[in-house]
């Protein structure tokens, strides 16, 4: 079955009412007695595209975990909508979403079933047709029912990038979302991108493909 | 933006219980492994001791009961693995629910497909032990009892090793420790009844011990999947 994928957003995220912001303060990392990085001011608000770049093995995976809340092993502080990332960790868990380098999606289950278990994780309504527009946003159509595990490696991360269309959050902390998915895979992520800075969303990314986006980028170079 | 809420606690800890499940189904042979290995193990001690079912009799609860706990041992391992290799706990560490209350989901599901299993299995190899009929209840309840403690315990030495690419040796070393307690009081269950004597202060113990896995483990295993994760 030929993949076509055409993007449209599946939610109507125009208009956050408040707006985000996640301010990071002479942030640090040292591992294996090495700094990754030092002294790093990051300012990310609502409409911003961050694009977080560095050789391999710069800290850029480790930057975004930090970000992320999920590496706490860190120098500096972190402020979400103004407050100590630790006093508001619920309320930035869910309004953030992360894709790591690892999908994040069960083998052993189908794409309807990986989706349904992150509906009721993050604490949102199960709404089947909702988890069938976001996959077919993907490209999934005819797949929902296959178990992960048989899918390509495109597809399982096509699934993990589902989430994106599943549920509306505010930030998107993306670690190399583009890895493994074809050419028109990327330009629907790349045009999704845009229609979530543009509704009020803001996206901490890092990638070794050049992002063709009618967006200005704010960079931060590691290493 | 959305609310965040804790309110919906029970459908992310329902819907990971369920997840499981239904993984496990998919996979029978996991579940099938501890139990194959427990008929197995046990069948083999009238063989190499003797077919005498009075000798039998007196070493059943100790066999039953050691092998049920190497069993559980044995299932450990995957416990956490596969969500750790695809990204899922990560994910999880990062959901707004708290990580203690989902790994409990986590760790009811082993005591379904693992614990369970082997309380309802030991009756019949309590029979091929010559065990006496009227132990047979007490030998259920004290391992349903027992596995679920054994299940949380265990859970905690999964977590700390999950990030290890051989950490089965080194789980066994971990777990087995804590797990003599839970021995003692079920071994002394099924033997207070085939002596006839009073069975429910053992099973009492047995229950305290499961509370208190309850409480300390989920906490226990929340850190150490951090730990894991992060390192």
């Amino acid at each position: 079955m030929a993949l076509s994928v055409e993007f449209k957003p599946v939610f109507d995220c125009v208009g956050w009412r408040v707006l985000l912001s996640l301010q990071g303060r002479q942030l640090g990392c040292e591992r294996d007695g090495r700094w990754l990085f030092e002294g790093l001011d990051i300012d990310v608000n609502s409409g911003d595209i961050w694009h977080v770049t560095g050789p391999n093995g710069s800290g850029k995976t480790t930057l975004l975990k930090v970000l992320a809340g999920q590496f706490n092993e860190f120098d500096g502080v972190l402020h979400w909508q103004g407050k100590p990332l630790g006093k508001g960790r619920e309320h930035f868990a869910s309004n953030m979403l992360y894709l790591g380098h690892l999908p994040g999606v069960s083998a052993g289950l189908t794409p309807l079933e990986n989706m349904a278990w992150y509906q009721a994780l993050y604490d949102e309504r199960s709404d089947e047709t909702q988890r069938e527009d976001a996959l077919a946003v993907m490209g999934l159509e005819g797949f929902e029912d296959v178990p992960v595990g048989h899918l390509s490696a495109g597809q399982q991360r096509r699934v993990a990038l589902a989430r994106l269309c599943l549920t509306p959050r505010a930030l998107w902390i993306l670690d190399e979302p583009f890895t493994a998915i074809d050419q028109a895979g990327v330009e629907a992520l790349e045009a999704q991108l845009i229609v979530h800075v543009r509704a009020g969303g803001a996206v901490v990314m890092t990638t070794h493909h050049v992002l063709d986006i009618d967006h200005p980028l704010h960079h931060v170079s590691l290493g | 933006m959305a609310e965040p809420s804790s309110r919906r606690l029970g459908v992310a800890i329902g819907a990971t219980l369920m997840r499981d499940l239904k993984r496990v189904r998919r996979r029978r042979g996991e579940v099938l492994n501890p139990l194959v290995f427990y008929a197995l193990a046990v069948s083999l001690f009238p063989i190499g001791i003797s077919p005498e079912a009075e000798l039998l009799a007196v070493m059943a609860p100790g066999l039953l009961w050691v092998t049920a706990l190497l069993a559980t041992l044995l299932s450990l391992d995957g416990l956490f693995r596969s969500d750790f290799d695809d990204g899922s706990l990560e994910q999880m560490m990062l959901s707004p629910q708290p990580l203690a209350a989902l790994s409990i989901a986590k760790v009811a599901a082993h005591w379904l497909f693992t614990g369970l299993p082997l309380a309802l299995m030991a009756p019949l190899l309590g029979i091929m032990l010559a065990l006496p009929i009227h132990s047979i209840g007490v030998l259920m309840a004290s391992l349903a009892l027992g596995s679920a403690s054994l299940s949380l315990i265990g859970g905690i030495g999964a977590a700390l090793t999950v990030g290890l690419p051989r950490g089965g040796v080194l789980l066994s070393l971990l777990v087995l420790p804590l797990y003599i307690p839970v021995l003692i009081f079920g071994t002394g269950a099924v033997q207070a009844a085939i002596l006839g004597d009073a069975v429910l202060p053992h099973l009492a113990m047995l229950g305290a011990l499961l509370a208190a896995a309850l409480i300390l483990a989920p906490w226990a295993i929340a850190a150490s999947l951090r730990i894991s994760i992060n390192g």
